[in-house]
């Protein structure tokens, strides 16, 4: 994976995990991978790494049980708030951007449309 | 405590002062990267650091004891230049550093062989400068040391091996053990460094964490060092 330097690396990571589970290719509950083997699979500082999981668990992504390792949380009205909140990161990215180029938001809504019935 | 530590540290050669008066505390647990133009004091601090030369003034300590024979045991020092004799082969390497260190461990120095392409029939002086390079880093990961300091580890290798040796580095990293790295690919070391030591003329300029320095100041650990070394040299804070 390739990182933008200068934004902080355990974002970029933590993000990345995020919408692992926000697409369900990380289940409620399944176990991840330790401090360590991320941040050998990701090419990353460990204490980085523990940094990724610290944050998610603050946030409540994801909880630690002593012992066994970080799990993803069995919340699925969390994960559902998280899948919100990505959405909403992204299409205020997009109109954003359609702003910049000068595109009103009902324009932008019929190229979307468009788009879909592609 | 902090595992290597120089207080005032300097060191003159002749009419130049290579490091000078050079105070920073390094801990177990980080990977440092140790950043500078050429000739700003880098590998001369990493030899003080590694016993191989002595200060002019001020010291450095070992896990609160002055740097001596007896650190030299638990701190693995790459240098730049190759020190085998041409007659070497691959595998000599590994018995001459088993004569030398007691943490030597020849079965992970040839899991790193074998990572690193290399086989231990091959003769040093038949080394490509790359192929050197990549010795040189597994025998040196082959030790249990407490410090490794790597310097210039990706100079001269190409991409693929890079990545290789940044997986060797990371794999070797952990909560007891200090890592500190030289390079002037910059890049190479943002996201396995979390810690970054600037010098200049031999002087420390300042060690930060850079997931920190990339939050407060939006930049990454390259543009610090545009900043720092850029313009004529004038320090932007």
């Amino acid at each position: 994976m390739q990182y933008d330097a200068n934004i902080p690396i355990w974002l970029q990571v933590m993000t990345m995990l995020q919408t692992d589970i926000a697409t369900g290719q990380r289940p409620p509950g399944e176990k991840l991978p330790s401090g360590r083997d991320l941040a050998l699979s990701c090419s990353i500082n460990p204490n980085t790494a523990a940094r990724v999981y610290q944050e998610l668990e603050k946030t409540g992504l994801c909880v630690t049980r002593r012992g066994l390792g970080t799990f993803v949380t069995e919340d699925t009205a969390r994960i559902a708030r998280l899948r919100e909140e990505l959405a909403r990161q992204a299409v205020a990215q997009f109109v954003k951007t359609v702003k910049e180029l000068g595109i009103s938001p009902q324009e932008a809504l019929r190229m979307v449309t468009e788009e879909e019935n592609e | 405590m902090s595992m290597l530590e120089s207080k005032e540290i300097t060191k003159v050669f002749g009419a130049k002062t290579a490091v000078d008066h050079v105070t920073l505390q390094l801990d177990a647990g980080h990977v440092y990267a140790m950043l500078g133009p050429n000739g700003s004091g880098k590998t001369t601090w990493m030899k003080m650091a590694a016993g191989l030369c002595k200060p002019t003034g001020g010291e450095i300590r070992f896990q609160g004891e002055p740097v001596s024979i007896e650190s030299r045991k638990h701190v693995a020092y790459m240098s730049t230049e190759p020190y085998f004799y041409s007659w070497m082969t691959v595998r000599d390497v590994g018995v001459y550093y088993s004569d030398f260190f007691q943490d030597y461990s020849a079965e992970r120095y040839r899991q790193l062989l074998q990572r690193m392409e290399l086989t231990e029939d091959l003769k040093t002086r038949a080394l490509s400068s790359g192929m050197m390079a990549k010795l040189k880093i597994a025998v040196t990961l082959a030790r249990d040391a407490q410090v490794y300091m790597l310097d210039e580890p990706f100079n001269g290798i190409d991409l693929l091996a890079r990545d290789e040796i940044r997986a060797c580095i990371l794999e070797a990293a952990s909560e007891d053990k200090l890592m500190l790295l030289s390079s002037h690919l910059v890049e190479e070391m943002e996201a396995i460094a979390d810690c970054a030591v600037f010098i200049r003329e031999g002087k420390l300029i300042e060690c930060v964490d850079l997931d920190t320095m990339r939050t407060e100041m939006g930049v990454s650990m390259t543009d610090r060092y545009r900043q720092i070394y850029g313009h004529a040299g004038e320090v932007q804070a």
